[in-house]
């Protein structure tokens, strides 16, 4: 067995091309992620972008629109048009139209996007269009939604007649964008083009980037012209989409057939001349391995890279391994796939990242049995034998795939008995598919620095990062990688910074699990992430920590101090908080502990290092003014003053030991399951463990004491006037009312606080708020609501916020005595007085929303009024995510074991979903009537006629009825006909329940409208309250047709020149439709008025919810002024539109919002969206700003006269 | 009849110059300005916070919540320039000059020697002819000297004036414990003028919701007192110019500060009230008095009752002070207990 360079005969060893950079003057390298790199061709080959966001593909849309912003022009010198439409079904049917009037047009997708995508890509490659559409793949929504990678979408596509395309790096994913735009137009055949989400789409790498030249030379004009000459024109008309009959359709489909022969050739010729042309060799199927192999892996994407490192490793440990790389999987080329299979191959494992129940196997490992037994019927066989073959899925939802991974299936294929249908990566203790393998096999060589960061969102962990892999990228030879992992939660977001710096080419397309260097950028990660498993021994630990070096053994937790000893770490500390606070840099420390880890890492010399952190310091802040750059600089100089090395402890037995992360005292499922998910060892969890259909228990968030808060509110109740309003604007539901009799307290714990409950209607009751304190994310909007000021000293207020680490036990043992304390009886609180209203117990808390989130407090208020009978069907969003985002829920059940049951179908179908679930409750509530109606002799006929006319209008009449079924249930089990067994099933659903829609403004305005639309004109008793925050949120802030005139958002970066769309003014229209507007910080009692009138409404109600944003720019802790500017100056208006006040003649409509009283530029100059756009463009912010005042005043009058209009019995 | 006068070592048409305020922030009312007769502008002020933290706080809200959660890494376009205040005030400086013909002062506001004052090249580069530079300081600190703060003052002018050619005005407040001394130290150092006074946003209290407010009143015309005092007394006793500002509200106003010894009287709060078009109303009652009392330029009268040149210099000083007071009473009746 020999390694040889020679890649020319395939039966030698051959190796794919390591994209070996060319550090020559005329090349030109850069650092960028894959999403970046495929964008950057794209762009400049189509004059059309149809766009629409969904992660993990949306920055190549926003790239392109930047750029369009920019006026960056394509290689033919035009700026290309970026449009976003209302949906990805949109997107595909603007490109579909322009490619049919003959322009170059492309689009970026994933997942559930590229599906909705399928109808018009059926077409476009019938019609043998060429186009290429850039995907970063990503699972798809089955039992949950996952946002992460896997070939699940390109698989679901793979019949529609596009060519797949298949890059495994950055550098490929800019090189394939090129090579199927190329293929595409020669070939005619339309291609995906696609790469692993986040693996391949949010690497950094240092790549060759391809100059326009190199992309003209690869592109013939003369096919860009044939492909306009087959435009639709009136000038020489034909037509195209005619419907076939039986005679001809059949036929006709077969006409393709020759096009998609040649399609294979076409891309390896095209590869070809792209060697010619940049020297980077590729080949739609790639060799990788011993020529004698016995054993084989067939894979395709990133994977492909991990493998060849595995095989590479194992061929110079004296084994017959090989690899082939899939890179063209459509058309497949059979013949050319068999032919490189090499001979000697005995077993080979076909792998794919995708899983299709019930199926004979995966999509790649049929093609393959397929390709050896077409190749052994027809004769064609160079194989010395029939080699079996396998297949196995890996690295679903971005589960990792590594090389130990590879060497267990290389291992395993060396058995005698093969599984046909196995699993890597997980343990699968029920169908027993899983794979063994030995998880402590690394191929990580020593010549690789590796270096792995924990740090907080908002610390800049990351962009310090970003930055140092500029420095090492582009000042030295190095290759880089950054990849980097997120939280799945909003707030107090967790990043994990995995990078590696190398002399070679790093193909290492997996997480780090042996680094040299390792930094934790905040102290209390040490107690949720056992981050030192990951260290080497001998390596790198840097802690920032406001203790001293001396002193810091005492505050290390036990495990953390035991690891450092035992695997002799060289440890530092910093105090990063206290130097950036000195230096009046606030809380971001990124440049210190960038500065800490090249002082420690030694990959730069000090020197070297620090005149490019300082370069960078200039570049990122130089034009902020000279200050902010003597800052910068000052404290890289600081820093390594301050850096200290701390020498090994005297003694070990005062370690910490730390708390479990979820209590004793939570159910068997959260602690075995979700806890482990918590303390991030999800990955070591059976399939066993896991709900076969995705129904997980509610209440779960309570179990994850996240601690955010560095202060917490802390109520006052001298000062306290018992408004309840800062329970009502609580974003995470941690401030909570009770009112409850005075006995209760006899075993308070000291430091609880309670007070006379000030109302006359409710005699000697205690009142208390109380504050959840390790669930706060100590936002601070309940301090900035409260209206009670301390009348002798002016700055405190009934609730003032307090340092958390102090009060956390104090306060948690009081939270836990107040969650002992009885819930107030629901029938005597009158719901329509906020300070009544709060004591209701919220069934929906501690989401993982942002700090300060505009949306939540709606639902939770929506939970506090109907949550016991509620069936929420959930838009995809950002209430989806901290809404249903595992380990845990928010959704929560009361004492009774009622609370909402909550569902996430998709984005575009929300309103249809929640109208489903009407409309079954409908039924069966019909049906359990008329069989208590059947069975009335029996249950008794006065019985079943109160239970029948049972009025359920307030929580009065619905509890009787509760009461009333329950009976009910009681009686029925004494008998044994099958009604009353079936009415027993169905008792419950005589008791009301609704049925609220809920979702954000992408949703209810652009990609669910025509749902929304159809349902509300149904009729039926449908709620949908619309949480609008006017932008994408979840996807960072796109555009949407909520967005207002003169935002900037993404995908309007120029400002969006559009008004926002009046979706409650069509709404109303119906004239059967309940419509509110509200906003909760402007009006509270208005909000909550709609909210009881849209539930009592007997028809489909919509509420559209002022949101405010993370998206928006604003500071959250005072987010409410800015709602309450939104009203005031007309931006948002405050009405509800109630249909049955016209039953009796009156007017309908009734205008909540007083006419506006500041000038709009008031409520702009609050918010960065709209700031932007005057340091963007401020002529044109100028002449955005007087059209949005003009818009304001047009529809004030409009608003005005509508309320003004006399009702129809006034009009008589 | 001769209006023009000398300010910043430029021939000016009148005295009659706007001062630093939000009106300047639009270019159609500077065009107003000149259109109404002002012999020059001064632009509204860039004050050192806009310097030091616009930019910043605007990167802040860009960069917040970014790099945090997996589907949304950034939550705006990242723009390839921001125009953050200085580069607005920047064009402004530069439309504004494309725009009129009088000369344009740009006006800083500073309160600390720092970066900041390095914008000062900029506004020259930009074109502007001259800069008032407003030292705007409430030394609050309890261990701060009279005479610390004095020198917070000279060091940052002197930072300003070896930074620009152009000439330099100094805005200041009559909060010394020596007005004469203070504008004698700054007359040494160079300063091309002084502009009397600068006018201390002072806070409110807002019983109803407990809150302190700030907001901005309008100067009233027994505000022109302090300034008409103190440019009597410095009148021919400095070498820099003086620009008179608060209380200026009618041609009698400018009047008496150009007898007091101002070069130019500044309008702000005039224009505010009775709009731009006040600078003509002004101007023809200027000239229409002048005529009426034959005077046959504003050079003659300049200075003409300052301390030097009045006759009855202790007018400006203490004797002359109980000798108001016991006047004011005489005519005015007051009673030993203060009620008339």
């Amino acid at each position: 067995m020999e390694l040889s360079p020679d890649a020319s005969h395939h039966m030698k060893i051959r190796t794919g091309p390591k994209g070996a950079l060319r550090h020559s003057s005329e090349k030109k390298v850069a650092v960028m992620d894959g999403n970046e790199a495929a964008a950057h061709v794209a762009y400049r080959l189509n004059d059309i972008v149809a766009i629409y966001p969904i992660t993990p593909s949306s920055t190549m849309g926003e790239h392109a629109d930047s750029w369009a912003e920019g006026k960056k022009e394509n290689i033919w010198g035009a700026v290309p048009t970026v449009v976003e439409m209302q949906s990805e079904a949109g997107a595909a049917g603007v490109l579909h139209g322009a490619l049919q009037a003959g322009s170059k047009a492309t689009t970026f997708t994933s997942s559930q996007g590229l599906l909705l995508m399928i109808p018009n890509m059926y077409k476009i490659a019938g019609e043998l269009t060429p186009a290429v559409f850039h995907v970063a793949a990503r699972a798809i929504a089955t039992q949950a939604l996952s946002i992460f990678g896997d070939h699940s979408d390109v698989m679901a596509a793979r019949s529609t007649g596009f060519a797949m395309l298949c890059s495994n790096s950055v550098q490929e994913a800019m090189d394939f964008a090129l090579i199927a735009e190329a293929a595409s137009l020669e070939s005619r055949i339309p291609f995906v083009h696609f790469f692993d989400g986040f693996r391949t789409s949010h690497e950094i790498s240092k790549i060759e980037v391809l100059t326009d030249d190199d992309i003209r030379s690869m592109v013939d004009h003369t096919l860009v012209d044939a492909h306009h000459n087959r435009a639709l024109s009136p000038d020489s008309p034909v037509i195209r989409g005619t419907s076939q009959n039986p005679d001809a359709y059949f036929q006709s489909r077969e006409t393709v057939n020759r096009y998609y022969e040649a399609g294979a050739d076409i891309v390896e010729k095209i590869m070809k001349r792209f060697h010619e042309r940049t020297g980077r060799r590729y080949r739609t199927f790639e060799y990788h391995g011993a020529v004698d192999a016995e054993r084989v892996i067939v894979t395709m994407g990133s994977s492909a890279e991990t493998v060849a490192d595995t095989v590479d490793h194992l061929i110079a440990k004296g084994e017959k391994v090989g690899l082939i790389k899939v890179r063209l999987f459509r058309p497949f080329d059979v013949k050319r796939f068999f032919g490189i299979i090499p001979k000697t191959a005995r077993s080979i494992a076909v792998l794919d990242r995708t899983k299709e129940p019930g199926s004979a196997g995966e999509p790649l490992y049929l093609d393959v049995v397929c390709a050896v037994q077409e190749a052994f019927q027809q004769g064609f066989t160079h194989l010395q034998n029939h080699p079996k073959i396998i297949g196995g899925r890996y690295g679903i939802g971005s589960k990792e795939f590594t090389p130990a991974m590879a060497k267990g299936i290389f291992d395993h294929l060396g058995e005698a008995n093969l599984k046909t249908h196995f699993t890597i990566g997980i343990t699968d203790d029920v169908t027993h598919t899983s794979l063994d393998y030995d998880a402590a096999f690394s191929l990580e060589p020593p010549y690789v620095t590796r270096a792995l960061f924990y740090g907080l969102g908002s610390d800049g962990t990351v962009s310090a990062n970003k930055n140092s892999i500029k420095i090492i990228g582009e000042d030295t030879k190095n290759y880089i990688q950054g990849y980097f992992v997120y939280d799945s939660k909003k707030a107090g977001a967790v990043t994990v910074s995995h990078l590696r710096f190398s002399p070679t080419p790093i193909r290492s397309s997996y997480l780090i699990s042996k680094a040299q260097f390792l930094a934790c950028h905040h102290p209390s990660l040490l107690e949720r992430y056992s981050m030192l498993d990951h260290v080497q021994f001998g390596g790198t630990f840097l802690l920032n920590s406001p203790h001293s070096s001396n002193e810091i053994w005492k505050y290390l937790p036990a495990a953390v101090a035991k690891q450092i000893i035992d695997k002799q770490l060289k440890f530092y500390v910093i105090d990063a908080f206290k130097l950036a606070r000195d230096h009046g840099m606030g809380g971001r420390i990124n440049t210190i502990m960038q500065t800490c880890f090249f002082q420690l890492s030694h990959i730069l010399n000090t020197e070297k290092a620090l005149a490019g952190i300082k370069k960078q310091i200039v570049a990122t802040y130089g034009s902020k003014g000279s200050d902010i750059v003597d800052m910068n600089l000052k404290v890289v100089d600081a820093a390594l003053n301050n850096l200290h090395e701390v020498k090994k402890p005297d003694a070990l037995e005062t370690f910490a030991h730390l708390a479990p992360l979820v209590s004793d005292k939570a159910p068997e499922f959260v602690h075995s399951v979700l806890g482990e998910m918590i303390a991030g060892r999800g990955d070591e969890l059976p399939v066993g463990a896991f709900p076969a259909d995705g129904t997980y228990p509610v209440g779960t968030s309570c179990w994850e004491k996240r601690n955010l808060a560095q202060e917490i509110p802390v109520w006052d109740s001298d000062i306290c006037i018992q408004c309840g309003k800062c329970a009502f604007v609580c974003p995470h539901s941690v401030i909570r009312i009770k009112i409850y009799n005075p006995e209760h307290l006899t075993k308070k714990p000291d430091t609880f606080k309670s007070c006379a409950f000030r109302d006359r209607d409710f005699d000697n009751c205690a009142y208390t708020i109380q504050v959840a304190p390790e669930d706060c994310t100590g936002c601070a909007v309940c301090v900035d609501v409260c209206p009670a000021k301390n009348k002798s000293e002016t700055r405190l207020k009934a609730l003032n916020m307090q340092p958390q680490e102090p009060l956390r036990e104090s306060e948690r043992d009081n939270w836990d005595f107040f969650l002992t304390l009885p819930e107030f009886d629901r029938r005597k609180i009158n719901p329509q007085v906020i300070r009544l209203q709060q004591i209701q117990q919220p069934l929906f808390e501690f989401s993982s929303a942002c700090a300060g989130c505009g949306e939540t407090p709606y639902l939770k208020l929506l939970s506090q009024l109907f949550g016991d009978r509620v069936l929420i069907a959930n838009a995809t969003g950002c209430s989806s995510i901290y809404g249903g985002n595992l380990p845990t829920t928010p959704w929560t059940k009361n004492a009774e074991g009622r609370g909402p049951a909550w569902s996430n179908s998709l984005f575009e179908d929300n309103a249809e979903f929640g109208l489903g679930m009407r409309l079954s409750l409908n039924h069966q509530a019909e049906r359990a009537r008329f069989l208590l109606k059947q069975l009335s002799d029996e249950i008794g006929r006065d019985f079943a006629t109160a239970i029948l006319l049972q009025e359920q209008k307030n929580e009065s009449d619905i509890y009787d009825q509760r009461f009333k079924a329950a009976a009910l249930k009681e009686k029925l089990a004494a008998l044994h006909s099958p009604e009353a067994k079936e009415l027993l099933t169905l008792a419950d659903y005589l008791v009301r329940k609704s049925v609220w829609v809920v979702g954000g403004d992408g949703w209810a305005y652009d990609i669910g409208y025509g749902g929304l639309d159809h349902v509300l004109a149904t009729g039926e008793n449908v709620k949908m309250l619309v949480l609008d925050t006017e932008v994408y949120s979840n996807t960072g802030g796109q555009m949407s047709k909520a967005t207002p005139r003169a935002a900037v958002a993404k995908f309007a970066a120029g400002g969006k020149p559009g008004s926002k769309k009046d979706l409650g003014l069509m709404a109303m229209t119906y004239g059967n439709v309940y419509v509110a507007q509200v906003a909760m910080g402007a009006r509270d009692e208005q909000t909550l008025k709609a909210f009881l009138e849209a539930e009592a409404y007997e028809g489909p109600s919509l509420i559209i919810a002022y949101s405010h944003c993370i998206a928006h720019g604003i500071n959250m802790s005072t987010a409410l002024q800015n709602q309450k500017a939104a009203v005031e100056t007309g931006h948002w208006l405050l009405y509800r539109y109630n249909p049955d006040l016209a039953k009796n003649g009156g007017n309908p409509f009734i205008l909540d919002s007083r006419s506006p009283k500041r000038k709009i530029e008031e409520f702009f100059s609050m918010e960065n969206r709209f700031k932007m756009l005057k340091k963007i463009r401020p002529e044109e912010a100028k002449k955005l700003e007087k059209k949005v005042q003009e818009d304001i005043d047009k529809k004030w009058h409009k608003y005005d006269a509508m309320a003004r209009q006399n009702g129809t019995k006034d009009k008589r | 009849m001769d209006l023009s006068t000398t300010y910043l070592g430029m021939k000016l048409r009148t005295p009659l110059v706007p001062s630093a305020s939000p009106l300047s922030e639009d270019l159609d009312n500077i065009k107003r300005m000149e259109d109404a007769g002002a012999s020059a502008v001064v632009l509204h002020s860039l004050f050192e916070e806009q310097l030091r933290t616009e930019r910043e706080e605007l990167f802040n809200h860009v960069m917040r919540g970014t790099h945090a959660f997996s589907e949304a890494l950034t939550f705006f376009p990242e723009p390839a320039s921001f125009q953050v205040g200085p580069e607005e005030y920047l064009n402004h400086i530069r439309k504004a000059k494309q725009s009129v013909r009088v000369p344009i002062m740009a006006s800083l506001n500073g309160c600390s020697v720092g970066g900041w004052i390095d914008f000062a090249k900029q506004i020259e580069q930009a074109g502007a002819d001259a800069l008032e530079l407003n030292i705007y300081f409430i030394p609050t600190e309890m261990e701060m000297s009279g005479r610390e703060v004095e020198d917070v003052y000279l060091d940052i002018f002197k930072a300003v004036k070896s930074a620009v050619k152009i000439p330099v005005a100094v805005k200041l407040s009559p909060f010394f414990s020596s007005m004469a001394r203070m504008a004698k130290r700054l007359d040494d150092a160079g300063a091309n003028a002084l502009v009397l006074f600068n006018r201390f946003y002072q806070p409110d209290v807002e019983v109803e919701s407990l809150e302190v407010r700030s907001t901005v009143l309008l100067s009233t015309p027994q505000a022109l007192r302090l300034p008409l005092t103190w440019i009597g007394i410095l009148y021919g006793k400095i070498e820099a110019d003086l620009a008179a500002t608060s209380g200026i509200y009618t041609a009698l106003d400018v009047i008496k500060m150009l007898m007091a010894g101002a070069n130019v009287t500044m309008l702000c709060s005039a224009l505010f009230r009775y709009g731009i078009p006040r600078i003509t109303v002004i101007e023809n009652g200027l000239r229409q008095w002048m005529e009426e009392h034959e005077y046959e330029s504003v050079e003659q009268m300049r200075g003409s009752i300052s301390q030097m040149k009045c006759d009855n210099p202790s007018a400006y000083e203490r004797a002359q002070y109980i000798r108001a007071l016991q006047t004011y009473k005489s005519e005015n009746g007051i009673k030993k207990n203060g009620y008339r």
